[in-house]
């Protein structure tokens, strides 16, 4: 039987849903408060197909109101059930109705069809919960929430450069690698 | 939604009798689901999905049966979901706030998927039924007392 097959894959979420998500949900502030700062977060189960981080990030931030897009080699059948158990987030095939996105950089594009929210309502935006490799610490950031400097490699400096440019709006990306998280969000300049 | 009845999960005959086990463990008081539960033996290896979480849900009630739905008010509702060591998942949603009768009732829907199953609806299964269809008659007769027949004597012609 299918149901079954698929319910066999199941993983499960945080030992202690809600001591670990609002561990997991201070380290997601942190990041995003301070850009370039590397947290640490990681549930009980992880689907295959996904980081420990994006795991942890995704039973955080989704619930059955916030739309999230799935790039494809994350959309499997195991990651969906995983999701749709857990969080109730609908899963959408267009990203223009997504509030969160979940995959490899490459896969994201074309980057353009995601919310960016609106001069009166900036948070109608998409978060990219990007996949990478490892966080690195090649380009330079500036900016809000970062005393001096911080290193972090951006998937791509181009887009941070034209995102900024759309302040208020824009859109903001954690990068996962593991069980380490960090983020960029749409105030932070991007360099070199 | 796809209007292919085929898909409709509500058809699918492996369903419609999870859902009548289910319906018979959640309804059975958690006593005596554990009592019944005794001659398994000692309770199978099993690991949380979702440890038993106490909720709310809006409970809704139609007048005489027929009417407009309406809001009755808010019941208590444990859930949980376990899975055993060979990987079948067990769910359970029962009103209250027993969570051992949570468990032992996701336990039950797990292990009537697998090859227990005969053994799990002659032990567990079939005498709880019995107990509540026992206890509907009772009501039943008991409401049945105080029944009173309404008629309209006809008048001329």
């Amino acid at each position: 039987m299918h149901a079954t097959q698929s319910a066999q894959d199941l993983a499960p979420g945080f030992a202690q849903p809600p001591l670990d998500a609002a561990a997991c949900f201070r380290a997601a502030l942190q990041a995003m408060a301070r850009p370039g700062t590397v947290h640490s977060a990681a549930p009980a189960g992880v689907p295959s197909g996904l980081s420990p981080a994006a795991s942890a990030l995704a039973l955080t931030l989704l619930d059955h109101e916030t739309p999230v897009w799935l790039a494809p080699s994350v959309a499997t059948e195991t990651v969906r059930t995983w999701l749709a158990f857990h969080t109730g987030a609908p899963v959408t095939p267009r990203r223009e109705d997504a509030n969160f996105a979940i995959g490899p950089w490459d896969e994201m594009a074309p980057l353009a069809e995601f919310a960016v929210g609106t001069p009166e309502y900036p948070d109608r935006s998409a978060t990219l919960i990007v996949e990478v490799a490892d966080l690195g610490t090649t380009h330079r950031l500036t900016g809000p929430g970062i005393e001096d400097t911080a290193h972090l490699t951006h998937p791509d400096p181009a887009f941070a450069r034209a995102n900024a440019a759309l302040f208020p709006c824009g859109i903001d990306l954690f990068l996962t690698a593991g069980d380490r998280l960090a983020a960029i969000p749409r105030t932070t300049r991007v360099e070199g | 939604m796809p209007a292919d009845p085929a898909s409709n999960p509500a058809d699918d005959p492996l369903i419609r009798a999870r859902q009548d086990w289910m319906s018979v463990l959640a309804k059975a008081p958690g006593t005596r689901l554990a009592a019944v539960m005794e001659a398994l033996g000692p309770e199978p290896a099993h690991s949380w999905l979702r440890a038993p979480e106490f909720g709310a849900v809006m409970s809704r009630g139609r007048a005489g049966a027929t009417g407009a739905p309406f809001n009755l008010g808010e019941i208590t509702v444990t859930r949980c979901s376990l899975r055993l060591e060979d990987g079948t998942v067990g769910h359970a949603y029962i009103a209250g706030r027993d969570a051992d009768h949570a468990r032992r009732a996701a336990l039950c829907d797990a292990l009537l998927q697998g090859p227990r199953a005969a053994e799990l609806q002659a032990t567990v299964i079939a005498p709880l039924r019995a107990d509540l269809a026992r206890a509907a008659a009772e009501a039943e007769a008991r409401a049945d007392k105080t029944r009173v027949d309404f008629f309209t004597m006809v008048r001329g012609e």
